[in-house]
């Protein structure tokens, strides 16, 4: 039995239907991310859990327990906020030992306590400065140790890093994981940041409209998306239609190219398929082991540095691709006609 | 430029001497008590008569217990309203408009109407009765000062996201409305407070026609049967009232944990 389980969860809000038929196994210690644009429902599935929110269905389970009807300040979960939510009267300290007083710990104890939460931060001489007096990484980085330390059964992150600028996200997102690991405790971050959802879970779960997509790891989502959605929403990709010639064969038919696919195509039947390809798979020019060679016309060139993002019209189609930055090989007149290849295994195949 | 900054002083010195004339005359008539020259007699008469004394520590009560009063029901109001039912805003921003609409007189007459000595709930026949109407109606005419000021409090703080932090962190709702609402609305509350001290402290209507001898009746006694003292009375009074006035702004700058204020 998994450590906190969601099942066959609902939210409606009047007749807006937020969330359907939600279900979740997360596995104690493990960092799970909920990933999707904003309206998707991930923050109300957060908010369920948390128990701001009760759910239309559905049940919520902890170590065993279902809590689905009982009272957020009952359920002994840690949450971070977007916007910190430091209570602006309390020092850091006193912050950060709020759930602490709450419980009816000893001023030993909180104390204590305190210093080994605003130690694991890094920030152990602000104990005694007020919210107001901190930056916002260091605002959100107290807003963690306050709740981490009631010692909470899981942790939900509700896009903490999205008010922050650039450089610290990337630091803070480092250092979330890194505590994460080392408490093992079990969390659930909500995000609409792609990069911060793959470079931080073990599982994500990708939410459209209410439902959730795919779950899986981010090598998984990245590499084998299973719906069209995912596909777009998660890294750049670009969509080709093709013809099935064959479908328990899986051949196909890209532009004028017959294509042999190693594996049946889902569904069988004949018509047209989506199919995707990420811009690092694609190759200028023929290469070996590209058996797909499609012919096309340079339509745009962008040089971001170590790489160059080139993007080829193929028939009505415009293909992006990526290729590295080489100072004896400059990048690519634009107009220039251009052939481009591509391995019938990196074709990903969309459901839907 | 130079013209818009001469009529803007204009402006200001008439508004300033259309205020402060009558003061300063009143100010000026008050220290004439004895005949050769100007002294603080008036001043000193009030201030050592014992009637003076008593109404006026006796409204000073009235005016915390109304303040506290006050607080209990507008804080946690304000506070769900804003919370929970923003929908109602509207209806109860009404409702603690309405003393500014009725007049006092139909307050109490309403009261005397309800809670006299032949009635179910006898409230004005005894001195305990009397004094938890007066509390209750300098209450509500104190709404609209209390709950604008506290609603406007509530505003600066983001109500929601604390609430729910508090709560995560297993504090009820008691303790989030005590150590968490309350302290950050505290500059407001303070300056609803003093409003409601401004007020309660000279009040007239309800305190005449209850039949309680307070400083508002205190000074109107005084104002129909003495010269001089009346004046030192109204000094006396408006600097209390000023007082309250630059308290508000005194705790309003000098709040600890808020980012300062230019």
């Amino acid at each position: 039995m998994a450590f906190l389980e969601l099942d066959h969860l609902e939210k409606s809000f009047g007749a807006v239907h937020v969330v359907k038929d939600f279900n979740l196994a997360v596995e104690k210690g493990e960092f799970v991310s909920f990933l999707g644009p904003s309206g998707c429902g991930k923050t109300t599935v957060l908010r369920m859990v948390a128990g701001f929110e009760s759910p239309t269905s559905g049940s919520i389970v902890i170590d065993g327990k279902n809590v689905t009807g009982i009272r957020p300040n009952q359920r002994n979960i840690g949450m971070v906020f977007q916007a910190y939510a430091l209570f602006p009267n309390l020092t850091v300290a006193q912050n950060v030992g709020f759930g602490l007083r709450v419980a009816g710990q000893g001023k030993a104890e909180i104390d204590k306590r305190v210093g080994e939460m605003l130690e694991l931060i890094g920030l152990p001489q602000l104990g005694s400065r007020y919210p107001f007096q901190l930056s916002g990484g260091q605002q959100q980085r107290v807003a963690l140790a306050r709740a981490l330390a009631i010692k909470p059964s899981v942790l939900l992150l509700d896009e903490p890093l999205s008010a922050l600028d650039a450089k610290i996200r990337v630091s803070l997102r480092e250092e979330i994981r890194a505590i994460q690991r080392e408490l093992g405790i079990t969390t659930i971050f909500v995000t609409h940041d792609q990069e911060e959802a793959l470079s931080m879970s073990d599982r994500i779960v990708v939410m459209h409209q209410g439902v959730a997509d795919q779950v899986g790891t981010p090598f998984e989502i990245y590499n084998r998306p299973a719906t069209r959605f995912v596909a777009q929403f998660v890294g750049t990709l670009n969509l080709l239609d093709a013809s099935v010639l064959d479908a328990a064969a899986g051949r196909i038919k890209v532009g004028d190219v017959p294509v042999a696919l190693d594996r049946a195509l889902p569904g069988g039947g004949n018509g047209k398929i989506g199919l995707a390809l990420r811009p690092e798979t694609v190759a200028l020019g023929r290469q070996d082991g590209n058996g797909i060679v499609l012919s096309g016309r340079i339509a745009e060139v962008h040089f971001l540095g170590s790489v160059i993002r080139v993007r080829v019209t193929v028939g009505d189609h415009l293909v992006s691709l990526d290729t590295f930055n080489r100072p004896d090989a400059p990048p690519p007149q634009v107009g220039s006609p251009v052939e481009i290849s591509v391995s019938e295994r990196d074709l990903l195949v969309l459901a839907a | 430029m130079k013209g818009t900054r001469f009529w803007s002083w204009t402006a200001i010195a008439f508004g300033a001497l259309y205020f402060l004339l009558p003061l300063v005359g009143m100010f000026e008539f008050s220290l004439r008590m004895k005949r050769e020259g100007y002294s603080f007699e008036a001043y000193r008469v009030v201030l050592s008569d014992p009637q003076f004394q008593m109404t006026f520590s006796y409204s000073v009560a009235l005016a915390l217990l109304t303040i506290v009063l006050g607080v209990l029901i507008v804080v946690p109001t304000a506070y769900w309203v804003r919370l929970r039912l923003p929908v109602v805003r509207p209806l109860i921003e009404f409702i603690t408009l309405m003393p500014l609409v009725i007049p006092p007189i139909v307050i109490v007459f309403g009261y005397i109407r309800v809670y006299n000595t032949s009635s179910i709930l006898p409230l004005t026949g005894n001195w305990w009765g009397t004094n938890v109407l007066l509390v209750f109606g300098y209450a509500t005419l104190a709404l609209p000062y209390m709950y604008r000021s506290v609603d406007t409090g509530l505003r600066t703080i983001d109500v929601a996201t604390l609430t729910e932090a508090a709560q995560s962190l297993g504090a009820g709702w008691a303790r989030i409305l005590a150590t968490v609402i309350l302290p950050n609305v505290l500059v407001s509350v303070l300056s609803g407070a003093f409003l409601t001290f401004a007020i309660v402290i000279g009040e007239y209507v309800f305190a005449a026609l209850l039949n309680v001898n307070s400083f508002g009746p205190y000074m109107v006694w005084m104002g129909g049967n003495r010269a001089y003292e009346p004046s030192a009375l109204a000094v006396i009074a408006f600097t209390i009232t000023w007082a309250c006035m630059g308290l508000i702004q005194l705790v309003t700058r000098f709040s600890k944990f808020s980012t300062p204020r230019r």
